[in-house]
């Protein structure tokens, strides 16, 4: 492409023009042509579902990763964003969801990470203390001090610090992440008003937030992200409707292939698990719920909703505040791993790799690994009747390749979920909490993942299902439970409700 | 992996074919062993060359065996704690406080029973101490075996006044006895090799081995496959603390009596040989038969050092070079296997 940079910047030129920014992952295109433009001094708001291409978009900006195709074109010259700090040098801040903060060190050091106020390699501490102090007022918090811990600090601070971070470089564009996510409402307030003062400076700033109130508070454009594209460019945030907005975030065309629901469920039967007001303070407030044998029950709502400490608390790995849990009428230890396991119980953790697999070893031993008691007399192990058993729990879910002594780090993310599955099946366990079930599995493998989930629930077992993909919650479940902020907000049977309904629920929160 | 070991040259010790699918898997742990086996050899030839008449002569090699018993079991039980991710740096003390303790003139009076089973019941009370401390008082492992290390030889040196305490009771000294044999084996080496081969069926046959590794491979996956992590720790403190106990009795045995600086720098010897036979520092990876070798080199080092008289400062200086050198190997292996 020729440069155009000699193209004289017309008053009206867009701060930053991405245009048909593609990027494919193996199995996966993140992105398929997206099209972005950002003019100075506006909140430029960015929305799309769960796996829309948000993430991937801003951390093409925040040059983390490198777009396959499309050109990105900054104050009216085209550049790349080769590294973070390319990124960084041309003034494009990004304030992601996980703060990277180093937690034991100061403020000001923190403010001033990888740029010290140096001379001569030694750090001039005083001077990056009274810088960061100014950062701080500038942001409307002067009572934070720069020579504060981090880790001190509340969630807000945090954050407070992290935008100290993006101004003390000459910044131009800030990327926000949901940043309101783990705030108070007042602390919301104050965000706010740090994002007006910025764009009153004609700084720009990206913002990623599911809630619409949010959006129509300090929004002025917003672009709407579907299966890696842009569906709409630069709607007015204000006057637009709710519901445009969610019709263009919804019905997407991939098609998921979901097995055939029974008809009535547990129908008639004892319910084998059941939750008595199980709550967790400052997480999800008080739940209710039955589920009988041969049910699908998904959790539905955004990250941060609960979903995922509900599961973490009924499986014992988390304690709740108050409130119970009985698997077959009989109450669990609460916070109890070990005694929920006992009990029947099995998860499907979200992060797969980190929580549920010993990633060194076999298929086999991973699936037999919280079985050993079937295989053992006296401590002693039956190695034969275990790796008779996990190889029949291995044919039996059709895992790839069907040898139980191939390395689980050898196998397809699909396989390595079939295999977490397996471990519960060998369990024999009545209940089974599924995390993102689906999550780094590729298309394919998914239907055949669910046909799966179905049959275990048609054999008998109670499946609580989180997934942040509306489609699946809605398509797999029997029964869906809406949360949003910590609360269940609404319960139907999933064939009542569509995603439609499902996002004004957990966006707006009135039905 | 598997073309790997084809392109070995085959000096491996003959393994039976047809492990099923399992031999990718296996000839990779072979591959360290043969490894550390080929070291032996190169030292054995060396001792053969320089010092052709003493080196290889039956006594010598005895005495490389007796020298390398005691901190052999140590190094099982280290073997195990650091499998499960853990690490123990209070075995050197503890054998001296469990020497000390079943050297007194109170426990001599109940005879060779009554100073093993002091020594062991010494060793399992310290591995307790720890074990509790790391697994329900959530301690750092390197922290609280660090104060155990500090405590239990103050401990033994207070106890035994800093004095040495003769052994009287003839049956302990006919354990070492020149002419004590069993199937022309001394039975401190009989003990090493019992405790070996333990350790080797708890980490490989058993469901508390199965778990070891998973604790120390992922513990957060092994918690949420509904195995009790802290059980399992403290479990491995108390064996780490049996094995001293047994070690510290041998000790007694071997010099005919009890003193505080015994097992002197153990936890680095111990911790050396079972880096060096394989074992992840970071846990979930280790076999006993490496560490086994890998006691062995160490031993034989030495005295092949002590054949040619050089200094114990030189000794030291190689033993460093030999550490670093292992782990640099297993970086390599880990690598290559890992981009397969």
């Amino acid at each position: 492409m020729a440069p155009t940079s000699d193209t004289p910047p017309a008053p009206a030129t867009p701060l930053l023009t991405m245009t048909g920014i593609t990027k494919s992952f193996p199995g996966v295109r993140a992105l398929d042509g997206v099209d972005l433009d950002v003019e100075a001094g506006e909140v430029h708001c960015l929305l799309g579902q769960n796996g829309a291409g948000k993430s991937t978009l801003i951390k093409v900006l925040a040059g983390a990763h490198q777009p396959d195709e499309g050109t990105i074109v900054w104050q009216g010259a085209q550049t790349e964003l080769k590294s973070p700090v390319a990124a960084m040098r041309l003034g494009i801040a990004t304030i992601y969801q996980e703060l990277d903060l180093v937690m034991h060190v100061s403020v000001a050091e923190n403010v001033f990470l990888g740029h010290e106020r140096s001379s001569g390699g030694f750090i001039k501490p005083r001077e990056a203390h009274s810088a960061a102090q100014d950062l701080l007022a500038r942001l409307g918090h002067p009572e934070i001090s720069a020579s504060t811990i981090v880790g001190n600090l509340s969630a807000a601070g945090q954050q407070v610090v992290s935008m100290a971070r993006a101004l003390s470089h000459d910044v131009k564009l800030i990327v926000m992440d949901e940043p309101s996510a783990a705030l108070d409402p007042d602390e919301v307030d104050n965000l706010f008003r740090i994002v007006a003062d910025l764009t009153a400076q004609g700084v720009a700033v990206i913002y990623i937030s599911h809630r619409l109130e949010e959006i129509r508070r300090i929004g002025d454009r917003v672009t709407v992200l579907k299966d890696g594209r842009a569906v709409s460019r630069g709607l007015p945030a204000q006057s637009t409707s709710t519901n445009e907005i969610v019709t263009l975030m919804t019905g997407r065309n991939v098609a998921h292939v979901f097995p055939e629901r029974p008809e009535a469920p547990g129908a008639g039967k004892e319910p084998v698990l059941t939750l008595e007001g199980l709550t967790r303070k400052g997480e999800f407030a008080p739940v209710d719920l039955e589920v009988a044998p041969g049910e699908i029950v998904g959790l539905a709502g955004l990250v941060g909703s609960g979903r995922s400490e509900i599961l973490e608390t009924v499986f014992g790995a988390r304690k709740p505040t108050a409130g119970r849990v009985l698997v077959g009428g009989r109450q669990l230890r609460p916070g109890s791993v070990t005694a929920a396991v006992k009990a029947g119980v099995g998860l499907a953790p979200e992060e797969r790799k980190a929580q549920a697999l010993l990633m060194t070893e076999s298929v086999s031993r991973n699936v037999s690994i919280s079985s050993l008691p079937r295989f053992s007399t006296g401590g002693w192990l039956d190695r034969s009747g275990e790796r008779s058993a996990t190889r029949e729990a291995v044919r039996d879910l059709s895992l790839r390749p069907d040898n139980p002594d191939a390395l689980i780090r050898t196998l397809s993310g699909g396989n390595q979920q079939k295999a977490v599955l397996a471990r519960w099946l060998l369990r024999e366990c009545r209940v089974l909490l599924l995390d993102e079930p689906t999550r780094g599995v590729d298309v394919g493998a998914r239907a055949e993942l669910y046909a799966l989930i179905r049959r275990l629930a048609d054999e008998g077992v109670a499946v609580l299902l989180v997934s942040s993909e509306l489609p699946e919650v809605l398509g797999l479940a029997d029964r869906v439970l809406v949360l949003r902020e910590g609360r269940v907000v609404h319960t139907a049977p999933a064939r009542d409700l569509d995603e439609h309904r499902v996002l004004d629920l957990v966006m707006e929160g009135t039905s | 992996m598997l073309s790997k070991s084809d392109a070995l040259p085959a000096p491996a010790p003959e393994k039976p074919k047809g492990n099923g699918p399992a031999a990718g898997w296996q000839s990779h742990v072979d591959l360290r062993l043969v490894a550390l086996l080929g070291v032996l050899g190169v030292l054995a030839a060396i001792g053969a060359i320089t010092k052709p008449d003493q080196f290889l002569d039956v006594d010598n090699v005895r005495l490389i065996l007796v020298q390398s018993s005691a901190i052999g079991v140590v190094t099982i039980g280290m073997t195990l704690v650091i499998i499960g991710g853990g690490i123990d740096l209070s075995v050197g003390a503890i054998v001296a406080l469990a020497s000390v303790w079943a050297t007194t003139q109170a426990t001599q009076d109940y005879g060779l029973g009554g100073m093993l089973f002091c020594a062991v019941a010494v060793g399992i009370g310290c591995g307790l101490v720890n074990g509790v401390l790391i697994a329900y008082g959530k301690l750092v492992p390197f922290i609280a075996t660090l104060a155990m290390l500090a405590s239990a030889r103050g401990f033994a040196e207070q106890m035994s006044d800093g004095g040495t305490q003769i052994v009287e009771v003839q049956a302990v000294l006919d354990l070492m006895a020149a002419d004590n044999r069993i199937l022309g084996v001394p039975p401190l080496v009989l003990i090493f090799l019992g405790v070996a081969a333990l350790g080797w069926v708890v980490l490989n046959r058993t469901t508390f081995g199965r778990r070891t590794v998973a604790v120390g491979g992922n513990p957060e996956a092994a918690r949420l496959a509904g195995i009790d992590v802290k059980r399992q720790r403290l479990l491995l403190y108390v064996l780490s603390g049996l094995c001293c106990g047994i070690a510290a009795f041998m000790l007694i045995a071997l010099s005919g009596s009890g003193q505080n600086t015994n097992g002197n720098l153990y936890e680095l010897d111990a911790i050396a040989a079972a880096i060096i036979g394989g074992t992840l520092l970071s846990g979930g990876r280790g076999t006993i038969i490496g560490s086994v070798l890998g006691v062995l080199v160490f031993t034989t080092i030495t005295n092949l050092f002590a054949l040619n008289n050089v200094q114990s400062a030189v000794q030291d200086i190689a033993k460093g070079a030999i550490i670093v050198a292992a782990v640099l190997i297993q970086h390599q292996t880990s690598r290559k296997s890992s981009t397969q």
